[in-house]
């Protein structure tokens, strides 16, 4: 079962194009991860898939419905927690979370479930919303989503404005999600959540997906860096196919190889003689940083 | 014009300024220079706008009176319709009638507006740069860099009082223009700048008490409110101007008796109310935080009462602010309105010609004066019902309509539901108006029938009041940036019901205003035709809005 899928979604405000040829798919019961940064689509995304922005072109299918036609059935079905929470600042945030879940019930959840997710995330229900910081209204849209007892969870930079004590609260929360088999798609731009609760990434940059896969899929895909102390010839490694970067310094070698080719870079040194080699494996946070940090996103992955 | 004295910190050594308890503040206006020209920058289609607006139509006006009133006879006809209440609540004190010229004319029946668009224009501006910025968190963004605890304020204000100076240096160019006499022309042009500032300078300290915008601004559209009420029914116990009269800000402008026997020292009050409200404001300020108002944050309920979670819940509750201050607002200004009705009478008494010369008896003179006073209620109806709709653009943008629909609400749910709280609400106002201006006529002269009279003809005003929610509502789904423009027929209708009559406009023009296409009950009957075609024009406003947002994005910032 499929419970996101986007085809070559193309959204553009004016001259601005959103979204450019977005692919997404999330199957149901997994967490996802949505990685980018400022400004990649990804609130743009997750508007579409709320229904709030019709897509210029390509389809989006939510829940197995179309997100913008049957908006109101698949909103009955889902949560979300928008990046920027902004709230009623005379409502108290106790009278927001009852509004913001009246509708799947019918009426607002008064139940434990409300009472403890007030008192894990620590927040006074009875403060008017303009007193509230910003890590406060996030925590009231939190509050909000993980009360609904829905199919899909859509977060937006969900932690944003969080402390680290309330991040935790919410992680174990998502974790609960998944094993109560609840889809959960979560954008963010923090590496170590995405890195903690998801089963799949995938990263946008500039309205594209630039990669897609389980954590293990990407690094596959991803460098490592490598150094070495060799008297192997510099340039013939430098030449070899899958080898970035390459620094010598005396017989000290530094470089960056794609995983695919580091069996043969490996076999090229043993054979002209290593004494000290060092392969640091690409944590996330390297493969993110590859991917908006610099040129090498555009001669390809 | 107090406040142009601090212009720009450059200039300005650095003073001490002193908080609350008692510290004194080193570079209190540093930055000032460019907090003004950020402003500047902010407003200049703003300030066009309003510029053009005001000052075209003094422009304008001034021509179009030469050509509907050609001689001295002409004028003079229309002088003796200036002693009637309803005439006067909405002109000003009445000098120079015996010789009734073209300035005078200007004087007498175009100054108010004038003085009140200014006014309204000082509120808007002054609580837009000061506790909507405060409110929005970019005035803490500001402070966060090398700018003084008074810089805001002072550029606001300095900002406040240049498009005021702009505006009433314009009208007096374009008096001169039309050919009036130097000096009156001046102090006309020097009377809407000052009456502007110290409508600016109440706004400034409304913005300290509260800590809402909207808020400020609402109180302040009060103290406005009051001073018309106080200059209208002053002038009428005294044709030139009672005790009451005096009461009032607008009334100052007016008593330098403009283009008759010109005298400076009335505005001299104006500056100096100014300057004791902006002094109120300062010490006002040094005992609040950035951001607070006066009074703390009190909380609320844990959980939501059924009546905020049922369907219109949120939409009443959001409203309700503004529902209770124009429902208080309107039934007052009908108890004001209606009591003037007695004076109709003493009029007759005096003028015993008079009702044979217009050719109405005592009851059809009350009858007309209640219809005009009905009719500018509707105004207020009307503002009320477009802010209330546009209100829907404030929850969009800000993400909050959003939310609503994320929970599964339909678009149309929200939106229609909201227009159908707008509209009760205005049903409900339209209903308080004739109540209250009965209420007053009845007590003013014993006429048993009034109240439910005239609660009967504010209800036929329900369809022109829809016709403008309904443009709003239109606006809003179809091209959701330009919803503002609502105002825009808002103005008009005020516009035409003001001073149409004065300026004898082209029918096309005074037509497009749906107020001006109701039968003036109850001087006329409550004829169906227009009152239909209206409801359809309505109806198909509010359907295109409500398709519209089914078709359309949903905009956040």
């Amino acid at each position: 079962m499929t419970a996101i899928r986007t085809e070559n979604l193309v959204k553009t405000f004016g001259t601005t194009r959103a979204l450019d040829g977005f692919d997404l798919t999330v199957e149901t019961g997994q967490v996802a991860g949505f990685l980018g940064p400022n400004g990649a689509g990804k609130s743009t995304t997750i508007r579409v898939l709320l229904g709030m922005l019709r897509a210029d072109s390509g389809t989006a299918t939510v829940l197995g419905m179309d997100p913008f036609r049957d908006a109101v059935a698949v909103h009955r079905r889902l949560a979300y927690v928008a990046g920027d929470v902004s709230l009623w600042p005379n409502l108290t945030g106790g009278e927001i979370v009852d509004l913001l879940t009246r509708v799947h019930s019918g009426q607002a959840r008064r139940d434990a479930r409300r009472a403890d997710l007030l008192e894990r995330f620590e927040l006074d229900p009875t403060k008017k919303a303009r007193t509230y910081s910003k890590g406060n209204r996030q925590k009231v849209a939190l509050v909000a989503a993980l009360c609904t007892d829905a199919e899909l969870y859509l977060f937006d930079e969900p932690t944003s404005g969080l402390d680290p004590l309330m991040e935790a609260v919410f992680t174990d929360e998502v974790r609960a999600l998944r094993e109560a088999g609840r889809t959960v798609l979560l954008s963010s731009h923090i590496l170590a959540e995405v890195e903690k609760l998801c089963d799949t990434v995938t990263i946008i940059r500039s309205g594209r997906a630039v990669e897609t896969g389980t954590l293990a899929d990407l690094r596959h895909l991803t460098r490592s860096s490598v150094t070495a102390s060799t008297v192997a010839d510099p340039a013939r490694l430098a030449a070899m196919p899958g080898v970035h970067d390459l620094v010598a310094e005396d017989s000290r070698l530094r470089f960056d190889v794609d995983d695919a080719r580091i069996g043969a870079v490996l076999a090229a040194l043993t054979e002209a003689g290593v004494s000290h080699l060092t392969v640091t494996p690409p944590s996330l946070e390297e493969l993110f940083m590859r991917h908006y940090g610099d040129e090498t996103v555009e001669a390809g992955v | 014009m107090t406040a142009t004295t601090v212009t720009d910190h450059r200039h300005a050594a650095p003073r001490g300024g002193r908080l609350r308890d008692g510290t004194s503040v080193r570079e209190p206006w540093a930055g000032t220079g460019h907090l003004l020209r950020l402003a500047l920058r902010r407003d200049r289609i703003r300030i066009l706008i309003w510029f053009v607006a005001i000052v075209g139509t003094v422009a304008a006006t001034v021509p179009a009176l030469e050509v509907a009133y050609p001689d001295a006879a002409a004028r003079q006809a229309r002088a003796a319709l200036m002693t009637n209440p309803s005439a006067v609540m909405m002109t000003g004190p009445a000098f120079g009638l015996d010789d009734y010229t073209l300035g005078a004319m200007v004087a007498n029946e175009l100054s108010l507006s004038l003085f009140v668009t200014v006014a309204v224009m000082s509120v808007l501006l002054t609580v837009r740069h000061t506790r909507s910025e405060e409110e929005s968190g970019r005035t803490e963004l500001l402070r966060g860099l090398p700018v003084g605890h008074y810089a805001p304020a002072t550029a606001a204000l300095v900002h406040v009082a240049a498009v005021n100076a702009a505006i009433g240096a314009g009208t007096a160019l374009a008096l001169l223009g039309s050919g009036l006499a130097a000096a009156s022309s001046l102090a006309m042009g020097l009377a809407t700048a000052v009456t502007g500032l110290v409508f600016g300078a109440v706004a400034s300290v409304m913005t300290q008490v509260t800590a809402h915008a909207r808020a400020a601004t609402g109180m302040a559209m009060v103290v406005l409110a009051a001073a018309f009420l106080a200059r209208g029914v002053g002038d009428v116990i005294d044709a030139q101007g009672s005790w009451l009269s005096w009461l009032s800000p607008l009334a100052w402008a007016q008593q330098t008796r403009l283009f008759v026997d010109l005298r400076w020292w009335p505005l001299g009050l104006s500056l100096a109310l100014t300057v004791v409200l902006l002094a109120v404001s300062v010490r006002l300020a040094r005992h609040r935080d950035l951001g607070a108002g006066l009074r703390p944050e009190r909380g609320g309920h844990a959980i939501a009462t059924r009546g905020l979670l049922s369907g219109p819940g949120l939409a009443v509750r959001l409203l309700r602010g503004t529902i209770i201050g124009w429902a208080i607002g309107l039934v007052l200004m009908g108890i004001t309105f209606g009591s003037l009705a007695n004076s109709l009478e003493d009029m007759l008494a005096e003028v015993p010609d008079l009702g044979a010369w217009i050719g109405m008896g005592s009851g059809d003179l009350i009858d007309a004066f209640a219809a005009a006073m009905l009719s500018y209620l509707v105004f207020g109806v009307g503002a009320f019902a477009v802010g209330a709709v546009l209100r829907l653009k404030t929850e969009e943008e800000a993400g909050r309509g959003e939310a609503v629909l994320a929970t599964g609400a339909s678009r149309l749910g929200w939106v229609a539901s909201w227009f159908g709280v707008v509209v009760a609400a205005a049903v409900v106002m339209l209903v308080l108006s004739g109540l209250g201006l009965g209420l007053g006529v009845q007590a003013a002269t014993g006429s048993a029938d009034a109240t439910a009279r005239l609660v009967g003809a504010a209800l036929v005003y329900l369809p022109a009041v829809l016709v403008m929610a309904g443009l709003a509502l239109a606006l809003f789904g179809l091209v959701p940036a330009f919803a503002g423009l609502a105002w825009v027929l808002v103005a008009w209708v005020v516009f035409v019901g003001w001073v149409g009559a004065l300026l004898d406009l082209p029918e096309v023009l005074v037509g497009l205003s749906p107020v001006d296409r109701t039968p003036t009950v109850p001087v006329e009957a409550a004829d169906g035709g227009p009152l239909l075609v209206l409801t359809a024009i309505a109806a198909v406003l509010a359907v295109a809005g409500l398709l519209g947002i089914r078709r359309r994005d949903i905009r956040s910032n």
